[in-house]
């Protein structure tokens, strides 16, 4: 490639001309020695009133070069409006430098939506059949740039008479002029039908590609036009075949291909015209052949050609299969030969040959672009032929590896288009690896793209769990905020993996504690499954001794690091908390960590610590009960959803604070082992209630007015249930939908004196909707054990009263 | 909104690197998923072409080459700074090539002739009205 631009000391050949135009180099060297952007704007202000006064002067022969100055001004993005009736005045003008200069303007200042804009269509009506082409041409083009609806609809005669009987310098023009026309009016299309095609019959190139543009547009507006055209199959194919048979002409030639511009145009009508049809088909596909066999793919203008023609002929259909098959063999083979020949030749980096055989598409080139555009065709294949680019998955795989980062985005929407069931394990390995390297404005679109496909076809629970794993491990900061949660649940329901994925977490989490999504899930686990740790046997990974320190240690440095978002803490804290039941020997120091806790400046934290220093002390002997291992989760349930609570409520906590001593505790808990006995030991075995730990749910008031958001508008009605020694169970249902039911006791106490030892205890049986509740409590010294039995509940829907009977 | 869309082109195509290919999705302010832009780099210049799905993209990449050769051609041994001291001339020379959006003429000779002739068509009207105004005497000179 020649060297343009290099620097020069003298300007070119076109400045000899004339005085006035030096004062345009001379605006613009001034604006360019601006320093800053105030000079600038000063130094424009100045020129544009002197431009204004000129027009004001009308004729005196400088009025073009001000316009030039003018648009000047307007290319650096400054105001110029004031310039258009300028424009429509000189484009009136008899001579041609102030018409040109005129037209210019118009073209650069003006469109549809201006007045003025109007007002040259006399002008360019009057200029159309002007007797100097030069000013014929000048006319056309702007038509043809910011013509109007209304302009065209007046001037299409005029262009249509221009088609036929001109020379071919305007009937170039006018072709493509005509093209705008019809894209502004689409009703005018029919008045171009004859001429576009006896066009066809031009010798001149560049009235034959105005011509092929024309047509085109004419064929995809309208199918009844497109079936008048497919007569004209024949004509094209004999223009292609002179173009590529054609000994080295040297005016059209690029690269030794004759005209390629030409021939893509052709390659393209041809393809809309043989699309879905045979005879048309048929009648290109020797054609097609022959150009992919003459055509020297080793400069670009020879790709572009052989790439529109391997696009064609994948996209007409033959006469039978067999045929279409063939050519595409042919085609393919011819490609090879030709990366074959380039590999030798070429210093640029060197494209893999199955760039060309995926979708097809010509390339093995040395351009980079040819990856890119195989890519992009392929995307549109896999809609409809998904089999056919599955051959290629290799390749495209290979294309994550690429440099180039519009290569890599398109091989990456194609490789997640691509996974399946079949191939699911291999496709994993490579985004993942993708993932440690692709660039970062692609990560958050590859990491969602393998959850994706991991949730759709994983082989295995905890094959899922290691892909996640992997992924936040990789990229954790640019998950969505729903993958936390999700991983939590999909860990909770894989029980026989919970050893194994405690380990990992943990291991994970000692390394590194930057990503706050995988340190949530891991201090969430380490948590939940902290005994599993301890245990340190593990069948599934190497068996490492980790110890109560250790653990604790691991979480207290995610409570102190900066790092860690107040969310992460929150689940630091919590696990930490949780690890009170499942160790022995440090109960103590997680005694202190809580309390330290307690005046945290951070709110969520503070409360959290002081409800579990009330656990600590004043319901140590519930500790063990509410902190026991949770239930499976439900995949849709609420707290599910929310990633901000640690995930434990089930069903969402309306009862806060209320009138009860410590104000914590005015949820039922369940203790399996006492509960049968007290629904009189029946066979039916029990399903616990699972127990909104009302000391773990710290809600933000956010969180509250959320919850409250969703009941009824209406007071829902509580009933006292029992009411006996100063103490009374009030009970209302909060919620109900079809297979739960939200119940809320709330126990208060009217004496003056404190009750003690409050202990509650609920059973339901898991057929009928029946609630036994056994209390006791100490007051003023007396110990008081009593059972009340509630047989229906009421709900905000019916409210209606309960039945309840002491018993 | 012109500068705008400049500037955004130019922040994303003066990024890339030299190796990487030549063709961009257009930023936000342009159109959409139909157009892309396409661009070929000399020496201090970029040369950038926003097309939709009607053109060929290494087409266009050819396309740019016949331009910047027929800047070559009209401008003898052009630099970047005849680009900004004439830009007029260079719109001219546009004008012989794309029309409308469209692809007119590829062809750099006949590109190259063309432009010569209008130029030569301004230089003679100019050059008369020029002896014009010098010697009011004479009776000016028509121009056919």
């Amino acid at each position: 490639m020649m060297e343009y631009f290099c620097a020069k000391s003298t300007t070119s050949g076109f400045d000899t001309v004339m005085t006035p135009s030096v004062r345009l180099q001379e605006m613009i060297r001034v604006i360019r020695s601006a320093r800053t952007q105030g000079e600038e704007r000063g130094i424009i202000q100045r020129e544009c009133a002197d431009i204004r006064a000129q027009f004001r002067q009308g004729d005196n022969g400088e009025r073009s070069h001000s316009l030039a100055k003018l648009l000047y001004v307007h290319m650096l993005g400054y105001p110029a409006h004031f310039g258009q009736m300028e424009c429509v005045r000189l484009i009136a003008s008899p001579r041609y430098n102030e018409k040109r200069m005129g037209y210019l303007g118009a073209m650069m200042l003006l469109d549809e939506k201006q007045d003025a804009s109007l007002l040259i269509t006399n002008s360019i009506k009057n200029d159309l059949s002007h007797s100097s082409q030069y000013v014929q041409s000048l006319a056309l083009c702007t038509l043809a740039c910011m013509g109007s609806a209304e302009m065209c609809r007046d001037l299409a005669s005029e262009i249509e008479r221009l088609l036929r009987a001109s020379n071919s310098y305007i009937k170039k023009k006018a072709t493509l002029c005509a093209v705008h026309i019809i894209r502004k009016v689409p009703e005018l299309a029919e008045l171009f039908i004859p001429s576009a095609r006896s066009l066809l019959s031009e010798k001149n190139h560049g009235v034959l590609h105005g011509a092929v543009v024309l047509i085109t547009e004419l064929c995809e507006r309208n199918p009844d036009t497109l079936d008048q055209f497919r007569k004209a199959v024949p004509e094209l194919v004999q223009i292609m075949k002179g173009l590529v048979t054609s000994s080295y002409s040297p005016e059209h030639n690029v690269a030794g291909i004759s005209d390629p511009f030409l021939q893509v145009r052709i390659l393209r009508l041809l393809r809309i015209l043989g699309h879905n049809n045979d005879t048309a088909s048929d009648a290109m596909n020797d054609l097609l052949a022959q150009v992919a066999t003459n055509t020297d793919s080793s400069k670009t203008a020879g790709s572009a050609v052989l790439y529109e023609t391997v696009l064609t002929i994948m996209d007409i259909n033959s006469e039978s299969g067999l045929r279409y098959e063939a050519e595409q063999e042919r085609v393919l083979w011819e490609l090879n030969e030709a990366a074959g020949a380039i590999a030798q030749h070429t210093p640029h980096e060197q494209r893999d040959f199955y760039y060309a055989t995926v979708a097809g598409a010509a390339s093995a080139f040395p351009v980079m672009s040819m990856s890119y555009i195989s890519m992009t065709s392929l995307q549109k294949i896999v809609q409809t032929d998904h089999n056919a680019v599955q051959r290629h998955r290799g390749t495209i795989v290979d294309c994550l590896k690429d440099q180039d980062t519009s290569v890599k985005r398109r091989a990456l929407e194609l490789s997640l288009a691509l996974v399946s069931a079949v191939n699911i394990r291999s496709m994993m390995k490579e985004l993942l690896i993708f993932l440690s390297t692709c660039p970062l404005e692609l990560r958050s679109q590859t990491a969602s793209g393998i959850f994706n496909a991991a949730e759709r076809y994983s082989p295995s629970k905890r094959w899922h769990i290691d892909t996640i794993l992997h992924v936040l491990t990789t990229a954790g900061g640019d998950v969505r905020d729903e993958t936390v949660p999700n991983l939590i649940q999909l860990i909770s329901t894989a029980s026989e993996l919970h050893c194994y994925t405690v380990h990992k977490l943990y291991r994970a989490l000692v390394k590194d504690i930057s990503q706050q999504s995988l340190v949530q899930v891991a201090c969430w686990c380490i948590g939940e499954y902290g005994d599993l740790l301890l245990k340190g046997e593990c069948e599934e990974i190497e068996p490492v001794q980790v110890s109560e320190d250790d653990v604790l240690e691991a979480l207290e440095t995610v409570l102190q690091s900066h790092m860690s978002s107040p969310a992460t803490r929150g689940f630091a804290l919590t696990a930490t908390m949780k690890l009170s039941t499942r160790i022995t020997d440090n109960v103590d120091r997680i005694r202190s960590i809580v309390s330290i806790y307690g005046s945290c400046i951070d709110l969520e934290l503070q409360q959290r610590a002081v409800e579990y220093n009330a656990l600590f002390k004043k319901y140590d002997h519930m500790r063990a009960a509410v902190l026991e291992r949770m239930p499976v989760i439900d995949k849709n349930s609420p707290g599910h959803t929310n990633g901000d609570t640690s995930g434990e409520v089930k069903e969402p906590d309306t009862s806060k604070p209320k009138p009860v001593e410590a104000g914590l505790l005015s949820e039922p808990v369940s203790q399996v082992c006492d509960l049968l006995d007290l629904l009189g030991g029946t066979d039916t075995p029990l399903q616990p209630n699972p127990a909104p730990t009302s000391t773990s749910t710290t809600t933000s008031s956010a969180d509250l007015l959320d919850l409250l958001g969703g009941l009824e508008p209406t007071p829902v009605p509580s009933v006292t249930v029992y009411e006996k020694n100063g103490l009374s169970l009030k009970m209302q249902c909060d919620k109900q939908t079809e297979t739960d039911i939200t119940v809320t006791l709330i126990a208060s106490n009217s004496t003056q004196s404190d009750i003690t030892n409050f202990t509650l205890q609920a059973a339901v049986p898991k057929v009928s909707l029946k609630m036994r509740v056994r209390v006791s409590y100490s007051n003023q010294g007396a110990v008081h054990q009593d059972t009340v039995q509630i047989d229906s509940f009421p709900s905000p829907a019916w409210n209606g009263q309960p039945s309840i009977s002491p018993l | 909104m012109q500068q705008q869309i400049i500037r955004e082109t130019f922040h994303l195509v003066s990024k890339r690197d030299d190796n990487v290919c030549n063709f961009l999705e257009g930023g936000s302010l342009i159109g959409g998923s139909d157009y892309k832009l396409i661009y070929r780099h000399y020496a201090t210049l970029y040369f950038v072409f926003c097309v939709d799905s009607s053109e060929s993209e290494l087409g266009i990449l050819d396309l740019i080459q016949v331009f910047v050769e027929t800047l070559d051609k009209c401008f003898e041994n052009v630099c970047e700074l005849d680009l900004i001291f004439h830009m007029d001339k260079v719109h001219y020379i546009l004008q012989e090539v794309v029309m409308g959006g469209m692809v007119l003429e590829t062809n750099m000779n006949e590109i190259v002739a063309q432009v010569e002739l209008q130029n030569r068509m301004e230089k003679s009207e100019v050059s008369s009205v020029h002896i014009h105004i010098e010697q009011p005497g004479v009776t000016p000179v028509q121009l056919t």
